[in-house]
């Protein structure tokens, strides 16, 4: 191909990787990158911010299982990405950043728009390079795709010195990849799930608990196919929904602090724990000694670390869930555990009382999640911020099918659901995409609805409006004695100090959220009645156009049930105190 | 209990930071650490002292390999090793202590590397417990300056 610049060549070697879909932001560090884009053949969609972008990227891949690219300049461009590459970091999924950087001479000097990234991002991203030979760049894009994808995928970052990017050198894109410190192992130990199968069959009260790695592992069919042979109950992790249809009788939905009775109780009293793809995290397993405490544990986990690390674990198997379930279904007897399911039951009787229906004014936010679920029938790919609207989202959609529900599991990260949207839509240009979002969360990175709107992305934006800071206010009802401490979104100075008794009264200061979506040219509605959900969500659900939804909620709505912090899962608080 | 661990990584710029960025994050505790080469240009060895149960060097193994620089990770603690420290330490010495102090350095196979008026400097090499022998013996003629490294350790043997 002869001789070509680090900026063509970064082209070419996307290209090879098969790459269609870029979310960068440009400056003055990537402008060689963006001046080969000017003819380049990809999608490229700019955010409205470098944080934007990777959540974009970081919905794109999670919906997709592709692996998502962004782009942003030096310095300032550059630390803008990093809560996006935590947040994509804790929940495994696959993503290739590339930063520009200062010319290599410069390095270290403190130039302008100059910062360590690779430095800061160390304990963030799987594996990063700082490029200083143009030579080199498309051996380290290869290894960086390899190792975003592949084993327990996660974010890699490339950071490319500008004067790397204008010098030339000969494009020879390699076939082999040479890392000799890189061997994820996908085969489990045979023996180990001969092990496991035992187990299994000589279980009574076995629960199936099902994390985030089955979805990334494509291994939902496997899943099923465990469960159902043998009467096996199945909960998900917050990052799990969708792996396993919940609609199905098997399913005990989500466990954990927001969980649901059944699941939490099942754990609780289970006589087997079969972990797959997931990592016992402190929000799942609540007080760790007490958690599943009765039973023997089995945990299937790609990444060696995650074994053993918080809970002790009789039967480990290290490798690809997908490989190891196909292996394991063939040994596991079929068995009816009617028993065990009937107990089951009725602890689902027990989740209603957390759900019941009360009297108040103003919207219910389950009513809203509950006529999006059966207006789309469970299929649309919904993404959300962090909070109660996260926790309700979890609780009564419907999910029947994996990469269908995108959410920060483990960084938490507010204003990552609506970013994250937009990848998610542009990805899945024909699905109903809904991003769930509440007023604070939304506001972490309302820029992008210039994005949304720029790109005519048929996205459903719907706010759950409670004038709070609402899981965080939550606590303070909970746990801090009613003291409502900044966590009021419309607090003036006018209002009494400490108040916290909203009402009609109060004042209007986070922004009028139609107002605003109109502002950028995006059709919106204000809901305040119960019959105006349906209608109003099925005009925006068939508007070939974005459309955002203001739904007026109850300020001091909580989530339940909840397992109070550092408590066990079989102390659930069911419902409101009387 | 402390452990001995031998890590062997690609010899490229930032691998120490990897490495060190990943013990204060986890937490871990690092007695002492010493980097070189090894014989082959393109791997370094670093030797790293850990305080932790079986559990936390559990950990740290399986954190350190999920490095992509990190090529290989032994634990040297419960097989038969060599391990080696040197210390080079400055002790006051006057005309009458000095014979004295010439005579502990020379039980202990140690050399006298410096002399100055009031002052000689004295290189050991040893295990720990060796180099902290000399170390309480020279105290009393009043150390002005001492230097340890990390511990370096190979495995005895075939391996």
């Amino acid at each position: 191909m002869g001789s070509l610049t680090g900026a063509q060549i970064f082209v070419e070697s996307l290209y090879k990787e098969g790459v269609e879909t870029i979310f960068g932001y440009p400056g003055g560090a990537v402008l060689p990158i963006y001046d080969v884009l000017y003819d380049a053949k990809f999608e490229h969609i700019m955010p409205h911010h470098e944080q934007g972008g990777i959540h974009a990227a970081d919905g794109y891949a999670r919906s997709s299982g592709k692996v998502g690219v962004c782009i942003a300049t030096s310095g300032p461009g550059a630390t803008n990405l990093v809560t996006g590459l935590a947040t994509a970091y804790m929940d495994s999924v696959p993503i290739v950043a590339f930063t520009g950087q200062v010319p290599r001479a410069m390095l270290g000097t403190d130039a302008f728009q100059e910062a360590d990234i690779t430095g800061i991002t160390t304990p963030i991203t799987k594996h990063n390079y700082l490029v200083q030979d143009v030579k080199e760049l498309s051996r380290i894009i290869k290894e960086a795709f390899h190792i975003a994808r592949t084993g327990r995928p996660g974010p890699v970052l490339i950071d490319i010195p500008k004067d790397v990017l204008q010098e030339e050198a000969e494009f020879v894109y390699p076939d082999n990849i040479n890392l000799p410190g890189y061997k994820p192992n996908y085969d489990g130990h045979e023996l180990q799930i001969k092990e496991a199968a035992k187990a299994i069959n000589q279980s009574k009260n076995p629960v199936i608990y099902s994390g985030g790695g089955v979805i990334i592992s494509e291994a939902s069919n496997e899943l099923r196919k465990l469960s159902k042979k043998g009467n096996i109950p199945v909960t998900t992790t917050l990052t799990g929904l969708g792996a396993f249809n919940e609609r199905d009788k098997l399913s005990l939905g989500m466990l954990g602090m927001h969980g649901t009775t059944e699941a939490n109780l099942a754990i609780s009293n289970a006589d087997l724990l079969i972990a797959i793809g997931a990592r016992f995290d402190d929000r799942v397993t609540g007080r760790l000694d007490s958690f599943a405490k009765d039973a023997k544990v089995i945990h299937i986990d790609i990444d060696p670390a995650e074994v053993g690390k918080r809970k002790i674990v009789d039967i480990p198997i290290v490798g690809d869930v997908k490989r190891i379930l196909t292996v394991l279904n063939k040994m596991v007897d079929k068995k009816d555990r009617k028993k065990w399911l009937a107990l089951i039951d009725n602890w689902r009787k027990l989740d209603e009382m957390s759900h019941a229906k009360k009297d108040k004014k103003k919207l219910s936010p389950k009513e809203i999640i509950e006529a999006i679920d059966e207006l789309t029938k469970g299929e649309a790919l919904i993404t959300t911020e962090v909070g109660q609207h996260q926790m309700w989202a979890a609780q009564f959609y419907k999910y029947t099918k994996p990469r269908s529900f995108m959410t920060s599991g483990g960084l938490g990260t507010m204003g990552y659901g609506f970013p994250a949207a937009v990848g998610v839509q542009v990805a899945n240009k024909d699905s109903i995409v809904f991003a769930l979002a509440g007023d604070g969360s939304f506001q972490m990175n309302v820029q992008e609805l210039a994005t949304v709107a720029k790109n005519k992305l048929p996205l459903n934006i719907a706010i759950f409006n409670n004038g709070y800071l609402g899981m965080v206010r939550q606590w303070q009802e909970m746990f801090y004695d009613r003291r409502y401490s900044s966590v009021c979104l419309k607090m003036q100075e006018s209002c009494p100090p400490g108040c916290s008794s909203p009402g009609d009264h109060c004042p209007v200061t986070t922004p009028d959220f139609v107002k605003l979506a109109e502002a950028y040219g995006i059709k919106a509605k204000r809901i305040t009645k119960a019959e105006e959900i349906r209608p109003a969500l099925e005009e925006a659900i068939n508007s070939p156009q974005p459309y955002l939804l203001d739904f007026i909620i109850e300020e001091e709505e909580n989530v339940f049930p909840m397992v109070p912090p550092g408590g066990s899962l079989d102390n659930m608080v069911l419902k409101e105190e009387e | 209990m402390k452990h001995t661990v031998s890590v062997l990584v690609a010899n490229e710029s930032g691998v120490l930071a990897r490495i060190a960025s990943l013990f204060s994050r986890r937490g871990f505790n690092i007695e002492s650490l010493s980097v070189g080469r090894t014989d082959n240009d393109d791997i370094s060895r670093i030797t790293l002292v850990v305080e932790g149960n079986d559990r936390v060097l559990e950990q740290l193994t399986k954190q350190l390999n999920k490095l992509i620089v990190v090529y290989k990770i032994s634990d040297l603690t419960q097989e038969s090793v060599v391990g080696r420290g040197l210390a080079l330490i400055k002790v006051k010495a006057t005309a009458t202590t000095r014979s004295e102090i010439m005579q502990i350095v020379d039980i202990f196979r140690g050399k006298i590397v410096d002399v100055s008026t009031d002052s000689v400097m004295v290189e050991i090499t040893g295990d720990e417990d060796k180099i902290t022998a000399i170390e309480e013996l020279l105290r009393p003629f009043g150390i002005k300056e001492l230097v340890r490294t990390g511990k370096i350790a190979m495995a005895r043997g075939k391996k």
